[in-house]
C-alpha cells in the first residue's frame, strides 16, 4: 500500500508538550503547574445561558460568522476596552477558539513561499499552522534581557523581501510578557516601511497586570493591517467551549469567513448564546479573577526570589518563566527530574522554542494553598541540585 | 496605606483567616511589617472581629438544629430598636442578630440545639420581652453554602494535567 500521508505534516515536529503529560498523567498524585487554562469555572450566568438555550432547543447552525448580537457585543467590547471600531456585520468573525482564528488568519493571506515572522518563546501552534499554510516560518528568539518585548532592530533585522506577516502575541504564552504602547510604537514605523500585515493574538489581553492592554491596531495606521485574534477562553474561564473571534478590516474578513464557512460552517451555537451574556455581564467577573492571578502572580514572584531563582517580572497572563540554567540541563531534563523528585509537574521552555530552553513555564492559574505546596518542593528540588556534587 | 490595599487584605483574610501576614504580603506587594501593622490595626480598631472555622456540622455526629426567628417588635419612644436588639443579642443562644428592611423586624439567628432548648429559648425568653410582637420560627433543613463555600461539592479540578 502507499503511503498516504502528506510530506507537509509529517515534517511538523510533534508537541513538546506530549512526552511531559504522557509522564505526568501517569502520577497520581502530581501537583501539577502546567495547564494553560484558567482554574476558576466559567461564571455561572454564562453557563445558566448555555443551559437556557440548549433549553430553548437552540441548538442549529448559526450564520457563518456567528450571532449577528454576538458580533455587536463584540464590536462594543472592542471599543469599550481598546478604542477599536468594528463594523459587526462584515469584520467580526466567531470562530473555534482563537486557534482557528489564528490557522484561517494564516490561510487567507499566505501564499507559497511567504514568510510569517513571529517571536519565539511563542504559543505552540504558530509554526505549524504556518508550514500547513504553505508558509515559511521565521522565528526570532527573545530573551529575558529584553523581558521577552520584541526590538524594531530585531524585526527589522529579519526582514526579506518576501516577509508577508508578522504574528505577535502580548500578553505572552509561555512568558507572561507584556509590550506596552510605546514598545508597540516602535515597531509600527517598521511594519509600515514594510508593507506587512499583522496578526496580533491577544487572547490574554483582560490578564495585563501594569496597565491596561493596548492592542496594536489601535495605534495610527495599524487598523488597516492587522487581523485581531481574542476569544473568550482566557479571560472568560471559557476554554472548553472552544469559543474565540476575529476582527479584520472587511476586505481580509470577506476571505477569511471563507475558509470559515467551508471549514467549520459556524462556531458553536450553544457557546455563542452563552458568549452573549458574558460580555453583557462579565466585567465584574474579569476583574475578581485578574485581581486573583495577580496575587498569585506576585506570591511566586517573592517565592523564586527567597528561593534566588532568577525571573523577569512578568505583567501577563497567567505564567512566568523562570531562568534554570544555572542548573546546566535543558529544561526538559529538569522537568523530568522534577517530576521524578518532587511529583510536580511543570512545562519545559524548549516545548514554545529552542530558544526557551534556559526556562521553564510555571502556570499561576491554581490556588494559593497548591502554589505554596508546589514551591516548597521545587525550593527543595533545586536546593539539591545546587547542592550536588555533578555541577 | 491606601483604602484599596485595605480593602484587598480584608478580602483575602475574609477568603481564608490562615493567610499568614507573610503570604498576604507576597500577594499584595507589601512589606511583612507594613502587613502585619495594618492587619493588627485593624484587630484593634474592630475592622477584624475574629477568625472562626467553618464546620459542616452534617458530617458529625452532632444532632443538633439551627433555627432562623423572624421578629416584629413594636420599637420604644426614644430607643428605638438598638434597646430591644440588646434585649435579644445579650442571650449567649443568639448566634446572629440583624434588623431587617421589609415585612418583619428582627433576624435571630440562633446557635445550633435541641429542638426541646429552641422551642423554650424562642416562648420563654423571646416572646415574652415586652416589645416582641409576634415570632416565627424556621428550622434550617440542608445547609449548601455558607460564607462564600459551598459544602455540598467541594471543588474537583477537571483539567488535563499538562496543556500548552
Amino acid at each position: 500500500m502507499r503511503d498516504f500521508i502528506c510530506g507537509k505534516i509529517k515534517k511538523i515536529k510533534p508537541s513538546g508538550i506530549r512526552r511531559l503529560f504522557d509522564i505526568a498523567s501517569e502520577i497520581p498524585d502530581v501537583i501539577s503547574l502546567g495547564v494553560g487554562e484558567p482554574d476558576f469555572d466559567t461564571p455561572w450566568h454564562i453557563r445558566e445561558e448555555g443551559i437556557y438555550s440548549l433549553h430553548k432547543g437552540r441548538t442549529f447552525y448559526t450564520s457563518n460568522a456567528g450571532i449577528p448580537e454576538l458580533r455587536e457585543e463584540i464590536a462594543r467590547f472592542m471599543r469599550r476596552k481598546y478604542g477599536l471600531s468594528y463594523d459587526p456585520l462584515n469584520e467580526i468573525l466567531l470562530s473555534v477558539g482563537g486557534s482557528e482564528a489564528i490557522d484561517v488568519a494564516l490561510r487567507a493571506v499566505l501564499d507559497p513561499g511567504d514568510e510569517v515572522i513571529y517571536p519565539e518563546p511563542c504559543f505552540v501552534s504558530y509554526e505549524p499552522c504556518i508550514l500547513l499554510s504553505d508558509g515559511v516560518p521565521v522565528s526570532i528568539e527573545l530573551s529575558a534581557d529584553t523581558e521577552f518585548r520584541l526590538q524594531p532592530e530585531q524585526l527589522e533585522a529579519a526582514i526579506t523581501p518576501k516577509t508577508k506577516a508578522l504574528l505577535i502575541s502580548y500578553p505572552n504564552n509561555p512568558t507572561g510578557a507584556i509590550m506596552e504602547r510605546e514598545d508597540l510604537e516602535k515597531l509600527v514605523p517598521v511594519i509600515v516601511a514594510h508593507d506587512l500585515l499583522v496578526i496580533s493574538d491577544e487572547i490574554y489581553s483582560e490578564l495585563s497586570y501594569r496597565n491596561r492592554h493596548v492592542s496594536i491596531a489601535s495605534l495610527p495606521g495599524m487598523r488597516e493591517r492587522t487581523i485581531v485574534i481574542n476569544g473568550f477562553s482566557k479571560s472568560y474561564a471559557m476554554t472548553g467551549w472552544r469559543l474565540g473571534w476575529a476582527c479584520a478590516p472587511a476586505g481580509v474578513m470577506e476571505y477569511m469567513v471563507k475558509i470559515h464557512q467551508f471549514g467549520i460552517m459556524s462556531a458553536p451555537t450553544i457557546s455563542q448564546y452563552a458568549a452573549i451574556s458574558a460580555l453583557k455581564n462579565g466585567d465584574r467577573d474579569i476583574e475578581m479573577m485578574s485581581e486573583s492571578y495577580n496575587q498569585r502572580r506576585r506570591f511566586l514572584m517573592e517565592a523564586f526570589r527567597e528561593m534566588g531563582l532568577p525571573c523577569f517580572e512578568p505583567y501577563g497572563a497567567f505564567y512566568v518563566f523562570p531562568d534554570i540554567s544555572e542548573f546546566g540541563m535543558g529544561s526538559e531534563a529538569f522537568c523530568t527530574e522534577l517530576l521524578k523528585a518532587e511529583n510536580v509537574a511543570v512545562v519545559p521552555g524548549s516545548a514554545f522554542g529552542s530558544c526557551g530552553d534556559r526556562h521553564v513555564r510555571i502556570s499561576y492559574a491554581y490556588s494559593i494553598e497548591e502554589l505554596k505546596e508546589a514551591m516548597t518542593r521545587i525550593a527543595r528540588f533545586i536546593e539539591k541540585l545546587r547542592r550536588s556534587p555533578k555541577r | 496605606m491606601d483604602g484599596k490595599k485595605k480593602e484587598e487584605i480584608l478580602r483575602l483574610l475574609e477568603s481564608n483567616a490562615r493567610y499568614s501576614a507573610k503570604d498576604i504580603a507576597a500577594m499584595l506587594g507589601l512589606d511583612i511589617t507594613e502587613a502585619k501593622n495594618e492587619i493588627e490595626t485593624m484587630e484593634k480598631e474592630r475592622v477584624i472581629c475574629g477568625y472562626h472555622a467553618l464546620v459542616d456540622w452534617d458530617k458529625t455526629d452532632d444532632e443538633k438544629i439551627s433555627a432562623l426567628i423572624e421578629l416584629k417588635v413594636t420599637p420604644q419612644r426614644g430607643e428605638g430598636f438598638d434597646r430591644i436588639a440588646e434585649k435579644i443579642y445579650q442571650y449567649p443562644e443568639v448566634e446572629s442578630l440583624y434588623l431587617m428592611s421589609g415585612g418583619y423586624d428582627f433576624t435571630v439567628i440562633l446557635k445550633k440545639a435541641t429542638m426541646k432548648e429552641i422551642a423554650s429559648f424562642v416562648s420563654s425568653r423571646l416572646a415574652v420581652i415586652e416589645e416582641v410582637q409576634s415570632t416565627a420560627t424556621h428550622i434550617v433543613l440542608v445547609r449548601y453554602k455558607d460564607h462564600g463555600t459551598s459544602l455540598a461539592a467541594p471543588k474537583k479540578d477537571m483539567r488535563m494535567v499538562v496543556t500548552p
